[in-house]
């Protein structure tokens, strides 16, 4: 199977101040890949160098095996990458239906299908984002991401904070786009959750990659070491 | 619901704006159809800075370069036209307001294109000193260029020509400066609902987040930058012929600071607001101006006022007062 994404060995600094010792991974079409650690482990720092946002120092990052090294973020967006980031972060002055269409690109997804996707998104259209509740936005923010018609889907801690009837609805709708066969990385502290959408993980530990597998090969000893679950 | 709300206030206070211009003609007062042919024209003016600085966050100390440049191209082909002498090329200078305003607004948006190059690789406090640097530049230049009256400016002495109306007569004129100030509006308005516009506003929310979703956020700031000072050119060049006379005050950072005022006090990021502004501008400085030189610390206190309690400016403060309005009606 091909890969979809790739980083080798990357590296990255904020200023003086390294984050990233080492990180590599691999996820493949179709695939979900769960990025785990603990906080300031550099999970977010690793989508923020995949995304372009924060250049990365050494190593490689492909995908689809085009080297993202001196690309920018609109380049990289372009080339299929989804971000969804951390935080629920809509255009907060916008509409639903603006905050879709600004970021609406050639594809499959459109606005009816992100509305299919979240019913709730149907019946807010007209609505300023910052009014939306917590969980809508977030919906709203993996709607966006959707309406670039990404190959690649990254969430950053979609369901962190939100109650839990809309973490389910969320996760339905994350293995709904499995289904669908989309390509996701993942970022989320619920292992439970995980399980049922991850094929495979990679855990982090102080900027670096130090397992990767099938959840199912994580160990209670490594998940209480490496995740402090 | 809001857009409606706000829609209808726009018709509003451009119709009052048309209203005062006509019931003044109709009254016999020339000198208030020029008062409201002023306001329209600083009213575009601040519509252009608005589409920079409401809608994009671009907080441009420069504008007046723009204002300054569409003067200066009216100013320059008129008394050229008028002396017979040759510009350039053979081309002997124009009094027609349909070649020089696109002259205005081409020289204004090339200018633009190289100060906005310039200034958008720098953000916030450095953006507004490198807008204000040019302006200033091109402040200097224009005193110090005799050819076209260096410090003390150029006159002409006619008003320039616009086919099928009399210029010279108050009412057309403001007729021709309503009229670009509606299509003005229409444009500005099309332009802030469009892809295009919702980009600009995402990106003035959050460069970093729009960047994310694949929009390239210089080039879009740049455009509207050019557009925005192509339409400021445009009221440049509808003020010198309003006047007959530029002088590099257009280009100072006074006239810069007037226009932001225009954006502050009407409403940042309101379509109508430049008009709500100017108009507050000239009425404080016709009314009050025949009371004290000192006016300008009053439209200081207001300013303040506005800054601190009504962020939304006299549009802001109009929507909510309709708001109350309607909800002590729904009250009873």
């Amino acid at each position: 199977m091909s890969a979809l994404l790739e980083l080798s060995d990357v590296s990255a600094s904020y200023g003086p101040v390294q984050a990233l010792f080492g990180v590599s991974l691999r996820l493949d079409e179709g695939k979900v890949l769960a990025l785990m650690g603990r906080n300031g482990m550099g999970k977010t720092t690793t989508i923020r160098c995949i995304s372009r946002l924060l250049p990365h120092r050494g190593g490689s990052i492909r995908l689809r095996g085009k080297d993202l090294g001196g690309l920018n973020a609109p380049r990289v967006a372009r080339l299929g990458l989804g971000l969804v980031p951390e935080g629920r972060r809509c255009f907060a002055p916008l509409t639903v239906a603006e905050n879709l269409t600004v970021a609406a690109r050639l594809g499959p997804w459109d606005i009816a299908r992100v509305v299919a996707l979240f019913p709730r998104l149907g019946e807010r259209m007209g609505q300023v984002s910052r009014t939306l509740s917590g969980g809508e936005q977030q919906m709203l923010a993996i709607g966006r991401a959707l309406m670039t018609n990404p190959s690649l889907l990254i969430l950053d801690e979609a369901t962190e904070g939100l109650a839990p009837v809309v973490r389910q609805e969320i996760w339905a709708g994350v293995r709904q786009l499995k289904a669908e066969g989309l390509s996701i990385l993942v970022v989320d502290k619920s292992l439970k959750e995980l399980e049922t959408v991850a094929d495979s993980a990679v855990v982090l530990e102080r900027g670096q990659s130090v397992w990767s597998g099938p959840l199912s090969d994580l160990t209670p000893e490594m998940t209480d070491r490496w995740l402090g679950v | 619901m809001t857009m409606n709300r706000e829609f209808i206030i726009n018709i509003m206070i451009f119709g009052l704006l048309i209203a005062v211009g006509i019931g003044a003609h109709l009254a016999g007062q020339g000198f208030t159809v020029t008062l409201a042919t002023k306001v329209a024209i600083l009213g575009l003016a601040g519509v252009g800075l608005n589409l920079a600085l409401g809608y994009g966050g671009l907080v441009s100390f420069g504008h007046a370069a723009f204002f300054g440049i569409g003067g200066y191209a009216a100013g320059v082909l008129a008394s050229h036209a008028a002396n017979g002498d040759p510009l350039m090329f053979g081309f002997g200078g124009s009094n027609q307001m349909l070649v020089i305003w696109p002259v205005a607004m081409l020289a204004a948006g090339f200018a633009a294109l190289m100060i906005g190059a310039l200034s958008l690789r720098t953000s916030g406090v450095y953006f507004i000193m490198v807008t204000l640097a040019f302006a200033q530049m091109i402040y200097y230049f224009a005193i110090s260029w005799p050819r076209y009256g260096g410090e003390d400016g150029l006159s002409f002495y006619v008003r320039n020509a616009f086919p099928g109306m009399n210029t010279l007569k108050p009412i057309e004129y403001f007729t021709i400066c309503a009229s670009l100030l509606g299509l003005a509006l229409v444009f500005s308005g099309l332009v802030t609902q469009s892809r295009f516009g919702l980009a600009l506003q995402s990106i003035r929310q959050n460069p970093q987040r729009a960047t994310a979703v694949g929009i390239r956020a210089t080039p879009v700031r740049l455009t509207t930058f050019v557009i925005s000072a192509m339409i400021t050119a445009l009221a440049g060049a509808l003020y010198a012929d309003l006047n007959r006379f530029v002088s590099p005050s257009m280009f100072s950072w006074h006239m810069s600071g007037e226009i932001m005022v225009f954006v502050i006090l009407g409403g940042v990021g309101r379509l109508c607001g430049p008009i709500a502004g100017a108009a507050m501008f000239i009425l404080l400085e016709h009314l009050l101006g025949k009371v004290s030189d000192h006016w300008q610390a009053l439209l200081g206190l207001m300013l303040l006022g506005i800054v601190l309690f009504a962020p939304g400016g006299l549009i802001g403060l109009i929507t909510k007062g309709l708001d109350a309005l309607r909800k002590e009606k729904a009250d009873v």
